[in-house]
């Protein structure tokens, strides 16, 4: 196979961990809003592990677009 | 010239060389400077007449000043404040470094490894020199976390020291690699208008999708910006305050 080809497929293989990344963090969201609804009162002090429950998740992901970025432009 | 990633070029503006190695001012040194420079007019120059009722500037000051106070005084306790110049600094410089870099042709500091690790390697060393200096080796109890079968024990530990290794390298490329995609994102689209634009009638109504596209990029980017900077601070909070608590 040639070179470029196997690149751009392998950047498309990477995508799918963001893809991944994306479920988690709708569980992350979706489980924090329901949450929210259910005690509105406690919801905002628990937005500091919202948001890093969702850096974590998120770097997941953006692992994977930095491998297939890697593959595109270099 | 459509090329996505041109933007993040580094082009010497005064080009010093000292003994073979490259000490020359570049464009990203020129952003570095323009960021300082702005963060401190910002915060010094509408706080200087101390008003009792803040003014509009004064305001947007104090409150950026006591949002980052509350971030690391609900994550590290009140020990933890010794480090608030520390962490206001960091959160400071990575929120106008990403601002800047919202400008068209303008330079966007945080989009190169080098400066994000630069920052995350500066969060990790305060960690252990400070923790090691306050707990001396009971900083280790941070790896051993308590109420855990003895069986399963060992593979907790190695998975908190292989989570504790990856914590600067996963703290400098979630900002790098967010700033960067989010740029090329922009840039890709905003090529999708000129190609279409170019493609004759139907191709310039067809471009009003990319550019309605590119302007809400550009919003979720400015969202970004802030955010990727404020999950900066509280990551640093959190891992501040391992150094000054360090049993679970």
């Amino acid at each position: 196979m040639e070179i470029a080809a196997a690149k751009a497929l392998g950047a498309g293989i990477a995508c799918i961990g963001m893809g991944t990344a994306g479920i988690g963090l709708g569980h992350i969201f979706g489980n924090y809003l329901a949450a929210a609804v259910r005690n509105p009162a406690a919801a905002d002090g628990q937005f500091g592990r919202l948001i890093f429950g969702f850096a974590v998740t998120e770097a997941l992901g953006i692992f994977s677009l930095l491998i297939a970025l890697l593959l595109l432009f270099t | 010239m459509y090329d996505p990633i041109h933007q993040f070029r580094i082009e010497p503006i005064v080009p010093i060389v000292v003994g073979g190695h490259n000490f020359s001012f570049t464009n990203s040194s020129l952003f570095m400077v323009l960021t300082v420079v702005a963060a401190v007019t910002f915060l010094l120059v509408p706080t200087r007449s101390r008003a009792v009722v803040p003014g509009r500037w004064q305001s947007a000051a104090e409150v950026t000043y006591e949002f980052v106070e509350k971030t690391l005084r609900d994550s590290a306790g009140s020990e933890g404040m010794r480090f608030f110049p520390f962490v206001f600094s960091l959160f400071m410089f990575i929120l106008v470094a990403n601002l800047w870099g919202m400008f068209p042709y303008f330079y966007t500091v945080t989009s190169q490894v080098i400066i994000t690790a630069a920052l995350a390697i500066a969060v990790i060393l305060t960690v252990l020199v400070y923790g090691f200096r306050k707990n001396g080796l009971h900083f280790f109890k941070l790896f051993v976390p308590g109420g855990v079968p003895k069986a399963i024990l060992p593979f907790v530990v190695a998975i908190e020291v292989l989570s504790f290794i990856s914590r600067p390298i996963s703290l400098s490329i979630r900002l790098f690699a967010n700033v960067l995609a989010g740029h090329i994102t922009l840039k890709v689209f905003a090529g999708f208008i000129v190609l279409l634009g170019s493609a004759g009638v139907l191709g310039v109504l067809g471009a009003v999708l990319p550019l309605l596209a590119t302007v809400a990029l550009t919003a979720l980017e400015f969202l970004v910006a802030a955010l990727q900077a404020y999950v900066f601070a509280i990551l640093t909070s959190l891992y501040l305050n391992d150094a000054i608590h360090p049993g679970h």
